[in-house]
């Protein structure tokens, strides 16, 4: 790990005033991601700035009947809230698919939201990849790469690594709303599509934040209702990635949503494919992965994920 | 004279060590530390508390679990400097020769280990894994989410998945954790 210079700032938009001043910064909240990859030297911070001062850890009712969820609120109470449990159950069941009971009591709501790929060759600082050196080349699209975990849509031929987050799928789904500050203390709130952003040709540059801007909550509509469920295909019974998930949420007007996780780079969900759930799953994934590009390895997660839809489709 | 940058500035030792108090089982340490010392390495390097073990080194084996203010944590993903003020238990705190916690004796009881590497995680996520159902914390094998959570095998595999045993001794660490959840049981009625 490469030295840094470290601080506890108490207030989000000083943090990120301090952030753009200082270059090489990093915001610290509970660390679990951030840490592995400075050990890896994959992230080098200069300076870290602690936010875990900022009180941004709790989670309190908006006046449209939805919940605003401070960004420091963890893994563990935000599934664990009798709010959450009770109106975003989807919510809560791709929070506890996720990681270990450790890190959950660790991983926060903003950090989660933010953590980087898995991808091997990301992580693999001998091998080249566009997200770690812009220009560098992809490892993973070379001949014989191992992609059976990567991206099959919304990849570029710059880089085919997946989000894995289980969480940002269900917020996706509920259609929550990612609530920033930047320097100069003025704030926004992004859809969790606008806040990622696609690969390109900048692999590099994952979400929309610009220098210093600090995610301060995650703002939930009023409850949708209707029967919400996450499954999560991965190759052991815990505590690993998705190869893939689907968060589904089938409401009584015979409607519902659904979005993908551990297949493109970031939660995926289109209208258009929501719109085909009363013609089942195949109907589904035609709209919804339409335009995929999968790899020889990877291409079992198009069957995957029709065959995962169509099982909490004909769940009892 | 070369001008030195922001980036360079902030490497220089004088930025890159901190002062930092732990309370640490009831104990307070006052500390000068390199900002990268992870909790794991000030406790078994600065501190000589070896209980707690370094596996992996990156929150994927547990043996360096601790407690914070209350909660599971792996000590070897968090910086020491962040924990000013934080109430740290560790397997010392947990329990001793003398003074043996409920969990360590049934580890004991039931050849919960063979080389004992893993087993300091284990008890302290074996306690926190209880202690985590009787909250009515959910977990991903959990049926109903609303409501009071039964202790059963499931359970407390799911929950136990971020400690690794490469000796295998799992089946043995399930009937630790299933007597004290008895004993528990057994205590809350009687």
């Amino acid at each position: 790990m490469k030295a840094f210079s470290y601080e506890r700032i108490d207030d989000a938009a000083q943090a990120a005033a301090r952030a753009f001043e200082v270059s090489g910064s990093k915001f610290i909240a509970g660390g679990t991601n951030l840490l592995d990859l400075m050990k890896h030297e994959i992230e080098m911070p200069a300076h870290l700035i602690d936010i875990n001062g900022t009180g941004l850890d709790d989670i309190v009712a908006t006046d449209d009947g939805g919940l605003r969820i401070g960004a420091l609120v963890s893994n563990t109470a935000l599934g664990a809230d009798e709010r959450i449990k009770r109106d975003y159950p989807v919510l809560s069941r791709a929070l506890f698919a996720g990681a270990s009971s450790q890190l959950r009591n660790k991983a926060s709501t903003g950090g989660n939201l933010l953590q980087r790929t898995r991808c091997p060759y990301f992580y693999d600082t001998a091998m080249p990849c566009n997200k770690r050196e812009p220009g560098a080349g992809c490892a993973a699209l070379d001949e014989g790469a191992d992609t059976r975990q990567l991206g099959v849509i919304g990849t570029s031929d710059h880089c085919i690594a997946t989000h894995p987050s289980d969480m940002a799928v269900a917020l996706r789904v509920l259609d929550a709303e990612v609530e920033t500050v930047n320097p100069e203390g003025q704030t926004r709130r992004l859809t969790l599509d606008e806040f990622y952003q696609l690969p390109g040709d900048t692999p590099n540059v994952e979400n929309a934040l610009e220098p210093g801007e600090i995610i301060t909550g995650v703002v939930l509509p009023a409850p949708v209702g209707g029967r919400q469920q996450y499954y999560k295909v991965r190759d052991r019974a815990s505590y690993a990635f998705a190869l893939v998930s689907v968060a589904l949420i089938e409401t009584d007007d015979g409607k519902g949503r659904v979005a993908l996780g551990g297949v493109a780079p970031k939660p995926w969900r289109r209208d258009e494919a929501d719109a085909e759930l009363g013609n089942g799953a195949k109907a589904v994934m035609e709209k919804l992965l339409d335009g995929a590009r999968p790899t020889d390895e990877n291409a079992y997660k198009l069957t995957l994920a029709e065959r995962t839809l169509a099982a909490l489709l004909a769940k009892e | 004279m070369t001008s030195t940058t922001t980036f360079e500035k902030h490497r220089d030792s004088a930025t890159t060590r901190s002062a930092v108090a732990l309370s640490i089982n009831g104990q307070r340490h006052e500390l000068e530390l390199d900002n990268r010392t992870t909790l794991l390495d000030t406790l078994r390097e600065h501190l000589k508390l070896t209980g707690s073990k370094k596996g992996c080194d990156l929150g994927q084996c547990g043996a360096c679990t601790v407690y914070i203010n209350g909660e599971r944590v792996n000590s070897c993903l968090t910086l020491a400097v962040m924990h000013q003020d934080d109430e740290i238990t560790t397997i010392e705190g947990v329990g001793d020769v003398e003074h043996m916690d409920p969990m360590q004796q049934a580890f004991v009881d039931n050849d919960a280990f063979q080389c004992g590497y893993c087993t300091p995680g284990q008890i302290c996520s074996a306690k926190a894994t209880l202690d985590e159902i009787r909250a009515g914390i959910p977990s991903h094998v959990t049926q109903e989410l609303n409501g009071p959570i039964e202790i059963s095998d499931e359970e407390i595999r799911e929950r136990m998945s971020g400690n690794l045993c490469r000796c295998g001794a799992y089946a043995n660490i399930l009937k630790a954790i299933n007597q004290v959840a008895n004993d528990q049981t057994a205590r809350e009625r009687s």
